[in-house]
């Protein structure tokens, strides 16, 4: 796909995320929509995997750290054709596998997450197993910044420097704002860029709603060979609807009915826009 | 039974079966942090450097890379002392390994009170009860070194979510080769109906040395080998039951939510009701010395539980 045609399908995956949670009344509502574009280059243009290849042991893997924007990872799986999209009118309902975490039960995820701090140390096994059995899969995990807090990363992050492991990437998705406020005031994670290099790692640094600047650095493989790769996606939550971006309220605020109208129109305006072009 | 023969301590048992099941398959990897000495793991490690990752001591990062390799189809056996495996990486085991079902073998080494003298921080004494609590786990706890062998050969083809635990001091064989081991079933290592004595890892040896003391003085005694907490042997436990008159269990654990509660909840639940007595670590800051002293100390020794067993049918003979 073009960064063009990237951008149009996000704007159809962001109409769905708010869908489904506004039916759910429930969900993480301004994390799906920063994460949402990073998914959308991952699935539709970098990794090698869909519902033909899952079973494969040579697919690509992608672990969601942070569990709780599973909104974006249902419809981009739904996209994919994993599972229909009908499914997802379960949503966080009774006995529903469409969870407000990720699990298994799902076709097309590969772990169960929700509690933080969890992705890349199990990323750092797949990705280790692959150097063992000298295979070229690539191993990907979504953290949120908030998460960072979180001393397991930091383990995984040695360790996964330690065994060399330039098959994985970490994608942070900073969007500078978690459930208590905004990160830095939380608990600050920065500066992450020379953290992570000085735990040995090669990082770059990427607009996270740029689709061909994410495109070109997810496509890349290894930054550096023996290095295990992180990119920090700059993002911003809420991102797409005017009245989330960057506000805390929106962390798992489900819209009301006038909310959810003018969402939606706004992501309408934003296709018609793009057909006008 | 024969004479009871003194063997090698389990957690040698296990580094040997470890050594013997990856010469036949080169997807057994252990994982240790920084604990390869301490699971006997060096001469494993030496022969097959392919298949055995350090982690550092990161207990989390130990069981939640142990869930990713085992994601991708190996057999791993996440190797750390007991007290740490089953505390720092409590969320890790919950998550990345039961819930997402990654079959990874948990061995928890040094066990129960094998750090004795090195205080609460090293002692393992509420392992079973946590991960009791925890949906799609087996936990096996071997009494002596056929039990450790076949529980980790069991692992190795189960390729399941499991946990096993076991001590650092020799062990006297309990067994003979021809002995069934299933999980999920215990193990009568001697038929009374007096008395039963329910043990389960390295106490199993204790209650039958009380046994082989009570049959002296006519007290006739059945002891069970409870290797498997979960699945447990609840058919065994009820027949054993229904023939005492009268049940000890003993472990190396805190007295709540390990085998003596199980015993205790599996008999009431299907309307049993007898003497029972729960012997294993008070609720109480544990006191600290060598292994042996601490058993003596809560009466989990041969003579400890000679005496509660006295006791205890005396009660039973006065009501």
């Amino acid at each position: 796909m073009t960064p063009t045609e990237l951008e149009q399908k996000s704007i159809e995956y962001r109409k769905k995320i708010l869908k489904y949670i506004k039916q759910a009344k429930a969900g993480h509502t301004g994390g799906s929509l920063s994460c949402i574009d990073i998914l959308n280059v991952l699935y539709n243009e970098v990794m090698n995997v869909g519902p033909d290849n899952f079973d494969s042991p040579d697919r690509d893997r992608y672990v969601q750290s942070k569990g709780h924007s599973v909104e974006a990872l249902y419809v981009v799986l739904a996209d994919q054709g994993f599972f229909p999209e009908t499914d997802l009118e379960t949503l966080c309902q009774y006995k529903s596998h469409y969870v407000g975490h990720p699990t298994r039960k799902v076709n097309g995820i590969e772990q169960n997450t929700g509690a933080l701090g969890h992705g890349l140390a199990i990323s750092a096994g797949m990705a280790l197993a692959a150097k063992m059995d000298k295979k070229s899969y690539r191993v990907f995990t979504l953290l949120g910044d908030g998460e960072l807090a979180e001393g397991s990363n930091w383990e995984a992050a040695m360790m996964i420097a330690h065994y060399k492991l330039d098959n994985l990437t970490a994608i942070v998705d900073r969007n500078m704002l978690q459930i208590t406020d905004r990160t830095h005031n939380v608990l600050n994670t920065e500066p992450l860029e020379e953290k992570f290099k000085a735990f040995g790692w090669q990082v770059k640094e990427v607009n996270g709603h740029d689709f061909a600047g994410l495109t070109k650095v997810l496509k890349q493989g290894a930054f550096e060979t023996g290095k295990p790769n992180l990119v920090i996606a700059n993002t911003i939550k809420g991102k797409g609807i005017s009245f989330m971006e960057d506000v805390l309220k929106w962390h798992h605020g489900v819209p009301d009915d006038e909310h959810y109208k003018q969402a939606q129109q706004e992501l309408l305006d934003q296709e018609l826009l793009f057909k006008a072009k | 039974m024969k004479d009871m023969e003194l063997g090698i301590p389990n957690l040698v048992a296990f580094a040997e079966t470890m050594e013997a099941l990856a010469a036949e398959d080169k997807d057994i990897i252990a994982v240790t942090s920084d604990s390869r000495g301490s699971g006997k793991l060096k001469p494993f490690g030496e022969r097959f450097p392919q298949q055995i990752v350090e982690v550092g001591i990161a207990e989390q990062n130990l069981v939640g890379m142990a869930a990713g390799l085992a994601s991708t189809g190996k057999k791993v056996f996440a190797v750390s002392p007991s007290c740490f495996l089953t505390a720092r990486s409590l969320e890790q085991i919950k998550n990345d390994v039961c819930y997402s079902d990654n079959p990874v073998n948990l061995v928890g080494i040094s066990a129960g009170v094998s750090y004795g003298a090195l205080g609460s921080t090293h002692h393992s004494i509420h392992d079973l009860a946590v991960l009791r609590a925890i949906n799609n786990i087996n936990i096996m706890v071997p009494a002596d070194n056929f039990e450790t062998q076949k529980a980790i050969t069991t692992a190795a083809q189960l390729n399941e979510p499991t946990f096993i635990r076991f001590g650092k001091r020799p062990m006297y064989h309990l067994h003979s080769s021809a002995t069934k081991f299933e999980l999920g079933k215990g193990i009568k290592l001697k038929d009374g109906s007096d008395l039963a004595f329910v043990a389960t890892g390295e106490t199993v040896y204790h209650a039958y040395k009380a046994a082989e003391a009570l049959e002296k003085d006519g007290t006739h005694c059945t002891v069970l080998s409870m290797h498997s907490i979960k699945p447990f042997d609840e058919a065994l436990l009820l027949e054993t039951a229904n023939k005492c008159q009268a049940m000890i269990t003993v472990e190396e654990h805190s007295i709540y939510g390990g085998l003596g509660e199980l015993c205790a909840s599996t008999l009431m639940q299907h309307g049993k009701a007898l003497p029972l007595k729960i012997v294993g670590i008070p609720d109480e800051y544990t006191v600290t010395g060598p292994q042996v002293d601490i058993f003596n100390h809560y009466g989990i020794s041969p003579e400890g539980l000679y005496q509660t067993a006295k006791s205890l049918l005396l009660s039973e003979l006065s009501t």
